[in-house]
């Protein structure tokens, strides 16, 4: 089966793109899914028009090794909505995602996902029909419940990176744990009113736990809901997401031991060295 | 002695964003918060840094120490 495909795949491209149109038909004429068709044509360097754009930025190989990869969203709200997004249009194979939400009206002001027809729907149900909709490609599995620590140790087998879209720091800490345990890459995201932070941490690193350590259970109950203008979750996910791609493809300049502090009032960046 | 202090985010607002303080020998870091007029409870969930690592109310600071003041940051 997959011969027959490839050689309609080959004869198809052009040059080294398959045009979506093509793609999409190809699905009718064959009745495979569209991911198993995107999975043979980038195994053969025949890349779905979609990523056309991402050539260049990365390569062929690249993509095929995007289309691999595993990675897990913990949580659906500002930044989630942004890094699932993102991940989808770049192509990441698989995401698995957590949140135990619906969406409110006060979501609007800054959740991709939510919308007026989304108000009092699931979160995960969101991103899993935005994905169906921008990517089919993508295999998405959502878990409408709040990561659970350990007990969900066991779904994040296979991912290559963990990214925090939580809303609260003990969460986080369980998190960053969790993800030691399993030796699994945690990137970190945070935002407040204008401002937002970025920490990428491998598991023999402490740099969360250097920050966070000092926050005990539900002491940070006072500002579970801060202030949070819109385009501070979405760039801070785009950096979770840029950060997140590197890890997967192995790429440098990770700023590994640092907090990245954003202001987007001052426009500064800031790097802070955390020891361990 | 002379520290340096940076601020971040809107701890920055009506002060600044870094600057060369001095205190006297044996200051801590909750005094140094006190003299700014950084709230000591909301700062219990902020994160302060000394030379990159991390610092408490009691620690006592040293000539020329970096002390980095962040307020905290959860929303996600």
């Amino acid at each position: 089966m997959e011969n027959g495909l490839s050689k309609l795949l080959i004869k198809k491209a052009v040059g080294d793109i398959l045009p979506w149109s093509e793609q999409a038909a190809l699905v009718q004429e064959t009745g495979l899914p569209l991911r198993e068709i995107e999975a043979v044509a980038l195994r053969l360097g025949i890349v779905p028009e979609r990523y056309q754009r991402n050539l260049g930025a990365i390569t062929s190989a690249e993509q095929l090794k995007l289309f691999h990869a595993k990675a897990a969203v913990i949580g659906c709200g500002g930044l989630g909505g942004y890094v699932i997004e993102e991940l989808a249009r770049l192509g990441l194979g698989e995401i698995r995602v957590w949140d135990g939400d619906v969406f409110e009206a006060t979501n609007l002001n800054r959740q991709l996902l939510a919308e007026i027809p989304t108000i009092g729907k699931s979160k995960v149900q969101s991103a899993a029909a935005r994905v169906e909709a921008i990517n089919p490609a993508v295999r998405l599995t959502g878990y409408p419940y709040p990561f659970r620590g350990p007990e969900d140790a066991s779904l994040l087998k296979g991912v290559a990176l963990v990214i925090d879209a939580l809303d609260n720091i003990p969460d986080r800490l369980c998190l960053a744990q969790v993800c030691r345990e399993l030796q699994i890459p945690m990137i970190h995201g945070a935002v407040d009113g204008w401002y937002g932070q970025v920490i990428i941490q491998f598991p023999e690193e402490r740099t969360i736990e250097q920050i966070y350590g000092h926050v005990e259970a539900r002491q940070d109950e006072s500002v579970s809901k801060p202030s949070v203008l819109g385009f501070v979750p979405a760039v801070i996910a785009s950096l979770e997401v840029a950060q997140a791609l590197k890890v997967i493809l192995g790429r440098d300049d990770l700023r590994r031991g640092q907090l990245l502090a954003i202001d987007l009032l001052s426009m500064d960046i800031d790097t802070l060295d955390i020891g361990s | 002695m002379k520290i340096t202090v940076k601020l971040f985010a809107f701890l920055r607002q009506g002060r600044f964003k870094i600057r060369d303080c001095d205190f006297p020998e044996g200051t801590t870091v909750g005094e140094v918060l006190d003299c700014l007029s950084i709230s000591r409870d909301y700062m219990k969930i902020g994160i302060i840094m000394i030379n990159g690592r991390h610092g408490v109310f009691e620690s006592v600071l040293q000539p020329g120490d970096v002390l980095a003041i962040f307020p905290p940051a959860a929303g996600g």
